[in-house]
């Protein structure tokens, strides 16, 4: 039985994540705006011409993230690569299906197709690495990420595998986004400003970005914490939480008093932000923490709040920008992280520190 | 023919994505595939459409490409005596 | 390893259930017609596909859903075929034992989302569909299908997609995370697809002829198919009649090209040495192969060389299934996981229809008549854009 430590990380997202370090980089965002864009660094460092000419924004943010992740893990290869992506890749799929219908089915070609399926950004990922190993993509709305983070823990922990690229990548699509505008998952921007703590309207403020993590079996001097479990459930009432977070604890043996930080993912809908009034009600003594008034909202954003919670274990700090409540603790050890998208596809994700 | 020649050029920089090339950096001669402006599989498949889409030419097998699309010179001989548009 | 299947349903191009399937199978009955259910669609009446002939009104029927529904044609399947193999495992209460879902899809819920592109704009009626494309969707409708709570998850790797979800489900019960998973695949027809893989020119204008020397590419098709994995402690407490066990798996890319794969098959022939590996095999204990032969000149001249590295000059005998139902994308692997579990149940290995010609390159060709040999381990292969390889075991109970 091995150990899944976080040994490198790097994030793209609306944030100034990808160059900057983890305290200066976060920044409140403008409350008057319904979607927000991720911050790109330049692409060239990171990706060949040759490739990037076709690559639509997730297929970037993505490579580049990976690359830089690994980077910092001092690796070179891995084992396996594994993505969540909840909408896939939305903008190359939006842009052949409109030249589908626009030009009755005529005149179509390949390239746009070719990247539209969800595992793209895993095979060029791979294709870059000239990597062979396991090679997956889970697309399954707000769990998307945990899903391949769950499948990469398993396979370190039964020793399969030593070594594994996770992450989660979502993109900003024009029509996709106009259309989640129509039903209200988006924000209707005549209600400005908008507020994740304190809510007072339906749907959320959408956005985009790419979360990359190097995982091992050893801790090193790059070691930012160990990711101890994850957990998912497709539905849950709010009366059934409390069990879920319960017998997650147990299974994990510690008491609700060893949690230090509680790190949830409220992104100001009024509608479903109930289920973390009720995850924070049991964690009374905990650190509360919130991150999506930072990154926005998109399927993967949970990897940002994982991104977030690994970089609070290594350096021992916690921005003020994140703060729900005022508890201090002289260190933090371990930190739950609970999300889930209206309703639906509950995680949690518990992580420890190294040192 | 050189007017369709630089029309070719400019047309498989805009379909194919070439940002970093202009139309002057790409000889008649030089070859598209392969160590030349680095065409790959996907790129013939753009070119059979821009075939039928601008000129009219149908070409219903991938290896048929092969010779059509050597360089932009064989390309602008091969619609010269096959367009229908 | 080895985990237990305790059921199986289907839904395809050569029937409506297991038992239709099987009688297809035998009988040398193949799937493939022209396109008729996408009625605006310019391959309508010319395409050859292995459609589904039944309606999304007769699948939602079929399924006692109420008029208000908004499940894709991709949820109708797979909401269908995953309540068969769950009746076939006899499963009362699904949520009995610490259960999950892994399903696989790679166009989600993109029927409605080409039919209702534009519309949504316009006509409030049909909105309730914006919500069904995702491929998560799909898996959620599933789930609620069979009144499943628990670990809820989707695969998307093209057209292994179904293959990979069966590894993840075997994984779950191994690592004890579950007791039970119902895993496999759904896909339905669309123009998304249709006109996807017409763009790379491998769809075949008539019957695909897998392995022959003139084959002309694929025909696509549409199915979806399920199956029951339970931990040994579901089997000894239910006293459970077990179908077959997965025995091994193996998954690993060909990291060559967005789209074709390698010409030596190395992503396929590294999938297949690792289920071996994991089976504890040797290659001469496989009696047959089904393998994902889809007839593009590409897909079969590099799993054909795969299957000579890994067999030498004893590849055994060795079908595609897909001139039956066409290839089925994200649910192939589920299929052909249903149809290699009946080749070991019947001791037959299913006919590779249509072959005529052995291909130049390759010293194996497929069995072409309805074999009866006695099967104690099959392997599977599915392979996928983005170099996606995958390769899963059966064997005896």
């Amino acid at each position: 039985m091995k150990n899944c430590f976080i040994n490198g990380l790097s994030a793209i997202s609306t944030q100034d994540t990808f160059e900057s370090d983890f305290v200066n980089s976060l920044k409140t965002v403008n409350p008057n705006e319904n979607i927000l864009r991720a911050t790109e660094p330049n692409y060239k460092a990171f990706i060949p011409p040759a490739a990037i000419r076709r690559m639509a924004k997730g297929i970037k943010m993505g490579v580049a993230t990976s690359a830089k992740a690994l980077e910092e893990a001092g690796l070179t290869q891995v084992e396996a690569i594994i993505t969540g992506t909840g909408m896939g890749c939305s903008q190359d799929s939006e842009k052949f299906l409109k030249n589908i219908l626009d030009n009755h089915e005529q005149f179509l070609t390949p390239t746009s197709f070719i990247q539209s399926t969800h595992n793209t950004v895993a095979a060029q990922i791979a294709l870059r690495l000239a990597c062979k190993g396991y090679n997956f993509t889970y697309v399954n709305g707000a769990v998307s990420f945990e899903s391949a983070l769950l499948d990469a823990c398993m396979q370190i922990t039964a020793a399969d595998i030593a070594s594994v690229l996770v992450g989660g990548i979502d993109e900003y699509a024009a029509h996709t986004f106009s259309l989640y505008e129509l039903v209200g998952f988006i924000k209707d921007k005549k209600n400005v400003p908008f507020s994740v703590l304190n809510p007072t309207t339906k749907g959320t403020v959408f956005s985009e970005g790419a979360t990359f993590f190097a995982l091992e079996n050893t801790k090193n001097a790059s070691t930012y914490a160990e990711v101890v479990d994850i957990q998912l459930r497709n539905k849950l009432t709010s009366a059934e939480l409390p069990t879920f977070i319960a017998s997650f604890l147990e299974k994990n043996n510690l008491e609700t008093s060893a949690i230090d930080v509680l790190i949830v993912g409220n992104n100001g809908d009024v509608e479903f932000d109930g289920f973390y009034k009720e995850a924070m009600h049991g964690f009374k003594d905990s650190i509360h923490l919130y991150y999506k008034h930072l990154s926005g909202e998109y399927n993967t954003a949970s990897a940002f709040g994982l991104w977030v919670a690994a970089n609070i274990l290594r350096q021992q700090e916690i921005p003020e920008i994140l703060r729900i409540n005022a508890i201090e603790k002289k260190g933090y050890r371990n930190i739950v992280l609970y999300n889930q998208y209206r309703g639906l596809d509950h995680s949690l994700v518990l992580l420890k520190s190294v040192n | 023919m050189d007017n369709l020649k630089l029309e070719l050029k400019t047309k498989i920089i805009e379909t194919l994505n070439l940002e970093d090339l202009s139309v002057e950096e790409i000889a008649d001669n030089d070859p598209l595939f392969g160590d030349g402006l680095g065409l790959d599989s996907i790129d013939a498949l753009e070119l059979i459409v821009l075939m039928d889409k601008d000129y009219g030419i149908k070409l219903t097998d991938p290896k048929e490409g092969k010779s059509i699309f050597q360089s932009i010179q064989t390309m602008a001989t091969y619609i010269e005596q096959n367009r229908t548009k | 390893m080895k985990i237990a299947i305790t059921g199986m349903g289907i839904i395809s191009a050569i029937g409506n259930t297991v038992a239709e399937n099987f009688a297809a199978l035998k009988s040398g009955k193949a799937g493939i017609s022209n396109l008729e259910n996408i009625s605006n669609s310019v391959h309508k009446g010319v395409l050859k596909v292995g459609e589904i002939k039944l309606s999304d009104s007769a699948l939602a029927a079929m399924l006692k859903l109420p008029e208000t529904h908004n499940f894709s044609r991709t949820s109708l399947l797979g909401a269908y075929a995953a309540k068969k193999a769950v009746e076939n495992a006899n499963i009362s209460d699904i949520n009995a034992y610490a259960t999950g879902l892994v399903s696989a899809t790679s166009v989600g819920g993109m029927d409605k989302t080409e039919q209702y592109f534009y519309q949504y704009f316009e006509d409030p009626s049909v909105r309730k569909f914006i919500t069904s494309h995702d491929a998560g969707d799909v898996s959620h409708k599933i789930a609620d299908a069979l009144g499943l709570k628990g670990m809820v998850t989707t695969i998307s790797t093209a057209c292994s997609s179904a293959a990979n979800a069966i590894m993840m489900g075997a994984r779950l019960i191994a690592s004890g995370q579950l007791d039970r998973v119902i895993v496999g695949g759904t896909d339905a027809l669309s123009k998304f697809t249709i006109n996807g893989f017409n763009t790379l020119m491998i769809l075949s204008d008539t019957y695909n002829t897998p392995f022959d020397e003139n084959r002309k590419g694929l025909n696509l098709g549409e199915a979806a198919a399920y199956l029951v994995l339970e931990s040994d402690k579901v089997i000894k407490e239910t006293n459970k009649e077990v179908l077959a066990y997965l025995s091994g798996y193996g998954n690993a890319n060909d990291a060559y090209h967005q789209t074709a794969s390698s010409a030596n098959g190395e992503g396929a022939f590294l999938a297949m040495k690792k289920a071996l590996q994991m089976a504890n095999i040797s290659s001469f204990t496989i009696d047959y192969i089904n393998v994902h032969g889809t007839a593009t000149p590409n897909n079969d001249l590099s799993e054909g060389h795969a299957l000579q590295r890994v067999f030498g000059t004893a590849v055994p005998h060795f079908s595609s299934t897909k001139p039956y139902t066409g290839h089925t994308l994200a649910a192939a692997a589920a299929i052909e996981a249903v149809y290699s579990i009946l080749a070991l149940q019947h001791n037959l290995v299913f006919p590779n229809l249509n072959f005529k010609n052995k291909m130049e390159e390759l010293y194996i060709q497929p069995t072409t008549v309805l074999l009866e040999k006695e099967l104690n381990t099959v392997l599977s292969n599915s392979f996928g854009f983005g170099g996606n390889c995958s390769a899963l075991i059966f064997s005896k109970p």
